[in-house]
């Protein structure tokens, strides 16, 4: 240190002067960090709260849930839980969502993989009109299909069966498959598939050895989004079953009866289908950054 | 397919749009598309020109149906008309 | 990239394209053979021509609903993008914060239509709900049940609940693209903070952007579950959209010919804007990667 001590009036001003400029500057991003934390925790309270008070009610009895209002549950109960788990009408509900869920993303991935090779490494003949017309399935509103739905799967001996929930979710799966997989393929460079085939690999092979090994991780995202969309849709879901695959969204409606409706069970069902997005989403938490951009940064 | 329940009209309707995709892919293959730049303020190909010509035309139809109590076929003719005018200069 | 071209890429695209079609192309056919029929079942039939577009198009209920549907959209476009992109910035880059926080952000998204419909149906009620409660607790008459006000704000509310994490989450993600090339040279240049959101943050954010406008326009366009469950379209019609007209018309009523009808109203609607904002993507990743290459 050469100027370890000042030998100047205007060297000591100096000086203090940046030891000032450096704590302010430190004191305004301490407070700025503070502040983008504060904001931050906002949000997350402003997410979690609703969800927070669902969980409340699914663990109080309903007559305390209709009496005094209480932040938390006085007298803790698992009753709820112990109906869905016990009661086959409950749970099975839980069952049929999830097969035809994994149907949907078999059958999705299996037809989106080749169709989204094509796409990232060809041209051909209406590539680009295909991927649009792809893209407006995956726009259009359930509602609109609604009836021909019915009346097709009713026809073709479907109707009340998991595999006619799993295709027709793939009315807007398989499009989001094969757009989220385009964009992580079209960054693996096309050198690698000229050097396999110059290797002697055949095309399919080529395919399952050496490029689905190479995006992995686009197809854990595609595969997470897949359960996200199947999970989440309602409307098609129903019209589709009656009895033997309904799922639990339509089982639920089962809480609002003559005399009320049952707010702790509805609560805990709803408590219970949360559970498989976040044993999901705590699978994928590193690579989600990169596939909710659909692989296109 | 009785539950399908066609008409002659709307089996016409799809006969004529197959058989225009059929004779957009064939003179694709005879003469491949450049991209250009007309009258539209982006640069499109043939195909491009030719959906935005039936998207169009669907608004045409909806609009004369739906607004005013002219003929059908007139909107039919002002879509045939636009639909060749943007092929050649869209 | 340089794609080949090669038609036989066909055969790839066919068993995708075989699937898809079966559940789009015939009911889409379905739909458009019922739209010019008084279907009563399949024997008993009667041509209508254009009468149930001339009828639907002409519907005050539904052109009220259709305007409903442009104000909801357009409304929690204009909370959410802002706030999404507000969330992503302040959202932490790395380690175990980012990680919690990315699955507590993206817990909303993952839960089925309907039940975020219940969790805001119980949340807001004036008697079992903490939000409901609380706003009465402090003197105001919330009721969802009897004020349009208040059953708008709800659902603008739940939506921004429900769907925000989507928009931030696609930006954290672009935003995670950044080299860190570029903060430090912002630094050196003694940058302001808004300088390096202008011109190193936003433009790389355009591109996920476009997607999430997309996206949210399009999702917010069919919204259903959530406010039949929540309000059931109430009070009168004051919060019901178009797909739950629609759905009423189809399922309820049994109008096979007009819905129908009003369904590839609604299909043209939605392909416009799915075409517009397409062509603006394509347009987008054209001007980049132009600017990378010259031939």
């Amino acid at each position: 240190m050469t100027d370890a001590t000042p030998s100047s009036p205007d060297q000591v001003r100096q000086r203090a002067a940046k030891e000032a400029a450096r704590r302010r500057r430190q004191g305004r991003s301490t407070g700025r960090r503070l502040r983008r934390g504060l904001l931050m925790l906002a949000y997350i309270v402003f997410v979690l709260l609703p969800i927070y008070w669902l969980v409340n009610m699914s663990l109080q009895t309903n007559s305390e849930i209709l009496g005094e209002l209480t932040l938390w549950p006085q007298s803790l109960t698992l009753a709820n839980y112990a109906k869905i788990f016990t009661d086959p009408s409950w749970y099975m509900g839980y069952v049929n969502s999830i097969t035809y869920v994994l149907m949907n993303m078999a059958i999705s991935m299996s037809v989106a993989l080749p169709a989204a090779y094509a796409f990232s490494r060809y041209r051909f003949i209406g590539d680009k009109h295909l991927f649009f017309w792809l893209l407006t399935n995956m726009m259009a509103p359930p509602a609109v299909f609604l009836l021909p739905y019915f009346q097709l799967y009713y026809t073709v001996g479907l109707f009340d069966t998991h595999i006619a929930v799993a295709l027709a979710h793939c009315l807007f799966n398989i499009p989001l498959a094969v757009w989220i997989l385009e964009g992580f393929m079209s960054s693996v460079p096309k050198e690698i598939d000229e050097t396999a085939f110059i290797d002697g690999y055949s095309f399919p092979r080529f395919f399952v050895q050496v490029f689905i090994p190479m995006i992995r991780s686009g197809i854990g995202v595609t595969l997470f989004f897949l359960f996200m969309f199947s999970w989440v849709e309602l409307l098609l879901a129903r019209t589709l079953t009656s009895t033997e695959a309904q799922p639990i969204a339509s089982v639920m409606t089962r809480t609002s009866t003559a005399s009320g409706i049952d707010w702790g069970t509805l609560a805990a069902a709803g408590v219970l289908t949360i559970v498989p997005g976040i044993v999901v989403v705590f699978f994928v938490r590193h690579h989600i950054a990169k596939g909710f951009a659909l692989g296109r940064t | 397919m009785d539950w399908m329940v066609w008409t002659l009209p709307t089996a016409i309707f799809f006969g004529v749009i197959a058989l225009l995709l059929v004779v957009m892919t064939t003179w694709e293959l005879v003469s491949p598309t450049r991209e250009r730049r007309g009258f539209l303020p982006i640069s499109t190909t043939r195909g491009d020109r030719f959906f935005i010509g039936m998207l169009s035309a669907a608004y045409i139809h909806l609009a004369v149906v739906g607004f005013t109590s002219l003929s059908l076929w007139l909107a039919l003719g002002v879509s045939v008309v636009w639909m060749l005018v943007l092929l050649r200069w869209g | 990239m340089n794609k080949v071209p090669n038609n036989r890429a066909w055969w790839l695209v066919l068993p995708m394209l075989a699937l898809v079609a079966f559940s789009a192309i015939v009911p889409l056919m379905t739909v458009v053979n019922y739209s010019v029929q008084d279907v009563f079942d399949a024997n008993t039939r009667f041509f209508t021509g254009t009468e149930w577009f001339v009828k639907m198009l002409n519907d005050p209920a539904l052109q009220a609903a259709l305007a409903r549907q442009f104000a909801f959209s357009l409304t929690i476009l204009a909370i959410q993008v802002p706030l999404g992109v507000g969330i992503a910035l302040l959202m932490p880059k790395r380690g175990w914060r980012a990680s919690l926080v990315l699955i507590l952000v993206t817990l909303p998204l993952l839960i089925p239509w309907n039940v975020v419909g219940s969790i805001w149906q119980i949340f807001t009620r004036g008697d079992i709900g903490l939000m409901g409660w609380s706003l009465r607790q402090i003197g105001y008459p919330y009721n969802i049940t009897s004020s349009p006000l208040d059953a708008w704000v709800t659902i603008v509310l739940m939506d921004v609940w429900h769907w925000t994490s989507l928009i931030a989450l696609l930006c954290y993600s672009g935003l995670q693209a950044i080299p860190e090339a570029y903060y430090q040279a912002a630094r050196i240049d003694r940058a302001s903070r808004w300088a390096v959101f202008r011109y190193i943050q936003l433009p790389k954010l355009t591109n996920v952007l476009v997607i999430g406008v997309l996206l949210r326009f399009m999702h917010s366009f069919m919204i259903y579950a959530e406010p039949f469950v929540l309000t059931g379209g109430g009070p009168g019609s004051a919060t019901t959209f178009l797909s739950q007209s629609l759905a009423i018309m189809a399922t309820a009523q049994f109008d096979v010919g007009p819905s129908a009808a009003f369904s590839l109203i609604y299909f043209l609607i939605i392909l416009l804007v799915c075409w517009v904002f397409y062509t603006a993507i394509m347009n987008l990743q054209k001007d980049r990667q132009g600017g990378a290459r010259h031939d």
